[in-house]
C-alpha cells in the first residue's frame, strides 16, 4: 500500500447539502430546512480553516433536473480553497459547466454507475485531479455460515441497490480515472455513531488513490478513528452545522492526537515539525 | 505612496469578505495605472478560478490566446493544471515568441502549477531540453513510492526573504496538485520549499519571471498574498 507520506495534512472537509441554491438540512432528503446561502455558509467555513468544502447538489439526482450553479460561481468568487460539487453530473458537459462556474473537482455518483465510461471522459477531458467517484455503500451480511459480509453499491440515499461489490466497484472507478474516492457508509450516515471503520480500512487499503470518509461523524474522536483506519480525508456535515465543533476545535482535538493538519497562522503542529525537515 | 506603503495597506489580515475586498479594490483605487493581469490560455486547465481569485485582489483581468496581447502586457500568468499532460506544445511558435519578447521588454510572469514547471529548462514531464528555459533548473518526477499526485496542503519551509513572500507567515500551508517539480535549484532561484517523499522547490524565481508550484488561487488567504505580491511587484517596478 502506498503512502501520502510526508507533510501533507489530512483533511477536514464540511459537508453542504444544497436544494434549489440553499443550504438545507434534512434526513434521508426529507423533512429539507434551510440552513442559509452557500457562498456564506462556505466562507463561514473557510474562516474556521477548513481544507476543502464539498458541496451535495441533493435536488439534481432523484428529480434529474439540471442544477443551477450560479451559486457555484458565487462561493468561488469569495472561497479560494478546493471546492467539490456534485448532484446531476450525467455526462461531460455537466461537468464542465459546474468547472467553469467555479468547482474544482466534480463528484459522479449515480451517473457513473449507469455509464462508467463517463469517468474515463471526464479523466480525459479535465485530468484525474477534477473526478471524484462518490460511492454510497451499504453492508451485506456474508452470504453463507462463514463467508465474509460484503458491502454492496447503493443510490438514491439507499433506496436502490445496484447489485456491485463496492470495492470492486471503486477499483474500477480508479482504473478509469477517478482521482479521489467519496465514501459514504449509508448504514452509518445520520447515525452520528462513527464511520464504518471496517469499510474505510479496506477500501484505504485497496483502491490506491486518496479516499473520503463520510457518513457517521459524530464526536471528533469518529474523525481520528476514520484517519487511523487510512481515510485522507474525513467529510462531515451534522456535527458542525450544529455547531458541535468548529473545524478549527476539530484541527485542533486531532492534531493533540499526532495528525498533520494544516494551520491558517502557518505554524506548525508538533507531529509535522519531525517530518518537514 | 510608495510601493511599501501599499503593500502595507493591502495585506490581508483576516478573512477578506467584504473589508478585505474592498481594501483591496483601493489597491486599483488610488489613482495609478494599474497593469491588467494577463492570464495565457495555454489550453489546459480551468482558468476561471485564478481569474476570480485576481478579481477579488482587485486586478482587472483578461484571458488569452492572442500572442499580440502577451506581446503588449506587463503583468502575465501562466496556469496550468497538475497530472495532465502539460500545455508545452500549445507554447510553441508565436505565443513562445511573443512571451519571450515581453520578458525581454521588462514585463513580469508568474508561471503556476504545470506553468511554472514549463519556465525551467526541461525535464521528464516534456522532454528533456524543451522547457522554456527561463529558469535554471530540470523537472523531475517525484519519487514513486507514494501516492502521486501530490495533492492536498503541504507546508512551505526554507523559505527566501523575497517581496512574493511578503506578509505569508513562514511555515505556510499551500494547495498542490502536481506529480513533477523542480526538485535540486539553486540557491540563487529557489524561493521556498515543500516536502513529499522528498523535498522540493515549491517557489522559485529570477529577476521578473517567477513561479510556483502549488495553486495560490486555492490556497486560502496566504495564496492571495502571494497573488497580491505579485500584482504590487508587477506594478512597482
Amino acid at each position: 500500500m502506498k503512502t501520502a507520506s510526508g507533510s501533507l495534512t489530512c483533511r477536514i472537509i464540511p459537508c453542504l447539502d444544497v436544494s434549489a441554491g440553499r443550504v438545507v438540512k434534512g434526513v434521508r432528503f426529507k423533512d429539507l430546512e434551510d440552513q442559509g446561502d452557500p457562498a456564506e455558509t462556505a466562507a463561514r467555513y473557510d474562516a474556521q480553516g477548513a481544507d476543502e468544502l464539498v458541496f451535495l447538489d441533493i435536488t439534481a439526482a432523484p428529480e434529474g433536473r439540471e442544477t443551477d450553479y450560479d451559486w457555484v460561481r458565487r462561493t468561488a468568487e469569495q472561497v479560494f480553497i478546493p471546492l467539490t460539487v456534485g448532484g446531476g453530473v450525467r455526462k461531460v458537459e455537466d461537468a464542465a459547466r459546474l468547472l467553469m462556474a467555479g468547482a474544482d473537482k466534480v463528484a459522479i455518483n449515480t451517473a457513473a454507475l449507469e455509464r462508467p465510461d463517463l469517468l474515463d471522459g471526464l479523466a480525459r477531458r479535465f485530468g484525474s485531479q477534477c473526478v471524484v467517484l462518490s460511492v454510497d455503500a451499504q453492508r451485506r451480511p456474508a452470504a453463507s455460515p462463514g463467508g465474509s459480509a460484503w458491502w454492496e453499491v447503493v443510490t438514491h440515499g439507499g433506496r436502490q441497490a445496484r447489485g456491485l461489490d463496492a470495492l470492486e466497484w471503486m477499483r474500477q472507478g480508479v482504473e478509469r480515472g477517478a482521482g479521489e474516492i467519496l465514501l459514504t457508509s449509508i448504514d452509518s450516515d445520520g447515525t452520528q455513531a462513527g464511520y464504518d471503520l471496517q469499510l474505510l480500512r479496506l477500501a484505504s487499503d485497496q483502491v490506491g488513490v486518496p479516499v473520503i470518509a463520510s457518513g457517521g461523524a459524530g464526536t471528533a474522536e469518529h474523525l481520528a478513528e476514520a484517519l487511523r483506519a487510512g481515510a485522507s480525508a474525513v467529510l462531515a456535515a451534522s456535527i458542525f452545522h450544529r455547531g458541535t465543533y468548529t473545524v478549527g476545535q476539530v484541527k485542533d482535538f486531532l492534531a493533540d492526537q499526532g495528525f498533520p493538519m494544516r494551520r491558517d497562522d502557518g505554524v506548525t503542529t508538533e507531529a509535522e515539525k519531525g517530518k518537514i525537515r | 505612496m510608495s510601493c511599501s506603503d501599499m503593500m502595507n495597506s493591502a495585506s490581508l489580515t483576516g478573512r477578506p469578505v467584504i473589508e478585505g475586498d474592498a481594501a483591496s479594490r483601493g489597491i486599483v483605487g488610488d489613482g495609478q495605472a494599474v497593469p491588467t493581469a494577463t492570464v495565457i490560455n495555454a489550453g489546459v486547465g480551468n482558468l476561471g478560478n485564478l481569474e476570480r481569485a485576481l478579481r477579488f485582489l482587485g486586478a482587472e483581468t483578461e484571458i488569452t490566446t492572442d500572442p499580440d496581447v502577451v506581446r503588449r502586457h506587463r503583468c502575465l500568468l501562466l496556469p496550468g493544471v497538475g497530472a495532465f499532460r502539460p500545455p508545452r506544445d500549445n507554447l510553441r511558435g508565436a505565443m513562445e515568441e511573443a512571451l519571450r519578447q515581453a520578458i525581454d521588454d521588462g514585463a513580469w510572469l508568474l508561471g503556476i502549477c504545470v506553468g511554472y514547471q514549463i519556465l525551467f529548462e526541461g525535464g521528464e514531464e516534456f522532454g528533456d531540453s524543451d522547457g522554456l528555459g527561463l529558469l535554471p533548473g530540470i523537472v523531475r518526477r517525484l519519487p514513486s513510492n507514494i501516492i502521486l499526485p501530490h495533492m492536498g496542503w503541504n507546508a512551505l519551509h526554507d523559505e527566501a526573504d523575497h517581496p512574493l513572500l511578503r506578509h505569508i507567515p513562514r511555515g505556510s500551508f499551500v494547495y498542490f496538485v502536481h506529480s513533477f517539480a523542480p526538485l535540486d535549484l539553486t540557491a540563487e532561484v529557489s524561493l521556498a520549499k515543500a516536502t513529499y517523499g522528498q523535498p522540493f522547490d515549491a517557489i522559485a524565481g529570477r529577476g521578473r519571471v517567477l513561479g510556483t508550484q502549488f495553486h495560490p488561487e486555492k490556497s486560502g488567504r496566504h495564496g492571495l498574498q502571494l497573488l497580491r505580491n505579485y500584482l504590487e511587484m508587477a506594478r512597482c517596478n
